[in-house]
């Protein structure tokens, strides 16, 4: 497996598209940073960009990756390896190439403001955490989408919508849910509806760190009412991996039953 | 060899092969033909393990294909589109696949064979059709198998590398390998061909030799004996 992690990576961290995320983050970093003093309100906005934009990112990447590689895939497995191997090798590189270049492109400049010796590091790192694991989560849906779909615009089509439901509608319509419900508790509604989404997770696990949760919406709150603050940054966490380990894992289950 | 008994595999509702019943055991060069959508590439897919059959089984040197991954130690397969990661170098393929296979090759022969030394450190993306088919033949022909497999290898190829080509397959053939291939071209098939099957429909529906199928069809060409032999199936393709 390591052998395909390594050939997708280094054939990714040399695409113009990688070099190109890479600017991108670093940019939006150092413009951040210069336009706002305050390294608390740099972190909420970069906090935006990352549980937006790096699942759109990731899910795009993951289906083009997966449909460019697609002969390559079928050369590879009529060599004495296993599915699973090369196809969770090429997941990873994949995953491990977005992730560097978005880890590089907002530490640098971040890096430079000093964050190492301020107040903020943990919640950098935990800004650092959630983009990594939504590249390896939602990069792991894509992979799965393609690997099921032969047909290109389907399998795309599929994705995006997979995003946008995750990334755009599932606030509001959790808004509904809890308004709907308003005469019921629903804390433990807000708490299930937000595990159930990778994107939600993400933004949950940075704002308990900013400890600022109370004041950017019912899900951090009940998170941070019912867990605390280092358990629900725990929890949160636990519930992003299993994020990647299950769409890894029906990455595997479709591999093993698909006609190449 | 390669024992196939009552392979059958569905596309959605095509029924893509039927009752594929097929022995390969002696060495020599089988030809597997048939119109566009006969079920070829489906049958040579099917022996590498890329595609997974409904029923039948499927042994390579009597180990279920099903089973285990290793039996393709034995096996070369030269795919049909060869298409390469973009921003890797020719050569770091030819690495990635030795690395993979821990077989012993001799790839500087391909190399010079095929005229590839001015492209070994260029990125695949950045090679024509011409050269990618060339890679994927060096790639194909890298290791010493005894069975080599070869969907429709004469795709792109310039007259040059085809009359290299075929001078390797002649090569390959002296050294007693198993030689199965897909192909168009019947000129090809009749310079090179030890037995023919003709699928048609997803069913074999000839085995035998080109005096064989000639004798058969009553025809003087091989081209005109396969067009005798799906009409008389009741088949109305163009060939």
């Amino acid at each position: 497996m390591i052998k395909f992690i390594k050939y997708s990576f280094f054939n990714l961290i040399r695409s113009y598209w990688t070099i190109i995320y890479f600017v991108f983050f670093l940019i939006i970093s150092s413009t951040i940073l210069y336009f706002s003093a305050d390294l608390t309100k740099s972190i909420v906005s970069m906090m935006n960009i990352v549980t937006v934009l790096i699942p759109l990112v990731a899910i795009i990447f993951g289906a083009i990756f997966y449909y460019n590689s697609r002969e390559f895939t079928e050369l590879l497995l009529a060599q004495p390896i296993k599915r699973s191997s090369l196809l969770i090798g090429q997941y990873t590189g994949l995953s491990l190439s977005l992730s560097l270049s978005f880890v590089a492109g907002v530490s640098i400049p971040f890096l430079t403001q000093g964050i190492l010796a301020s107040d903020h590091l943990i919640d950098f790192l935990l800004i650092l955490m959630a983009g990594v694991c939504l590249s390896f989560s939602m990069s792991a849906i894509a992979f799965a989408i393609a690997l099921k779909h032969e047909d290109r615009i389907r399998g795309f089509s599929i994705a995006l919508f997979i995003w946008f439901f995750l990334a755009i509608l599932y606030d509001g319509l959790l808004l509904i849910l809890l308004i709907l419900f308003k005469d019921y508790p629903t804390d433990y509604l807000a708490i299930t509806v937000t595990i159930l989404n990778p994107v939600d997770l993400s933004r949950v696990m940075i704002m308990l760190g900013l400890d600022i949760s109370a004041l950017m919406g019912q899900t951090s709150a009940v998170f941070l009412k019912f867990f605390g603050t280092l358990k629900g940054i725990s929890i949160s966490f636990i519930s992003l991996l299993c994020w990647i380990l299950i769409p890894a894992l029906l990455i595997v289950k479709i591999a093993r039953k698909k006609d190449f | 060899m390669i024992n196939i008994q009552g392979l059958n595999k569905h596309y959605n509702k095509n029924h893509v092969l039927k009752d594929i019943n097929l022995n390969i055991s002696d060495p020599g060069i089988y030809a597997i033909l048939g119109p566009n959508g006969s079920g070829k590439t489906t049958l040579l897919k099917s022996i590498i393990g890329l595609v997974i059959p409904e029923k039948g089984d499927i042994r390579v040197n009597g180990i279920n294909v099903q089973d285990t991954p290793l039996y393709r130690n034995e096996i070369s397969y030269l795919p049909q589109v060869a298409r390469f990661p973009d921003n890797l170098r020719v050569v770091e393929v030819i690495k990635l696949i030795k690395d993979i296979r821990n077989q012993e090759a001799d790839e500087f022969q391909l190399i010079d064979l095929f005229g590839l030394e001015a492209e070994m450190k260029k990125k695949l993306g950045n090679l024509s059709g011409g050269t990618r088919q060339k890679v994927n033949m060096l790639l194909g022909f890298l290791f010493d198998t005894p069975v080599i497999i070869l969907d429709e290898p004469t795709n792109s190829l310039d007259p040059v590398s085809l009359t290299k080509f075929k001078k390797m397959i002649f090569e390959k053939k002296q050294q007693g390998k198993i030689i199965i291939y897909t192909t168009h071209i019947m000129s090809f098939v009749e310079e090179f061909s030890d037995k023919i099957f003709l699928l048609l429909d997803g069913r074999i529906i000839f085995t035998g030799d080109l005096q064989g199928i000639l004798k058969e069809t009553l025809e003087s060409s091989l081209e005109n004996a396969i067009v005798h032999l799906v009409d008389r199936n009741g088949n109305d393709k163009i060939y």
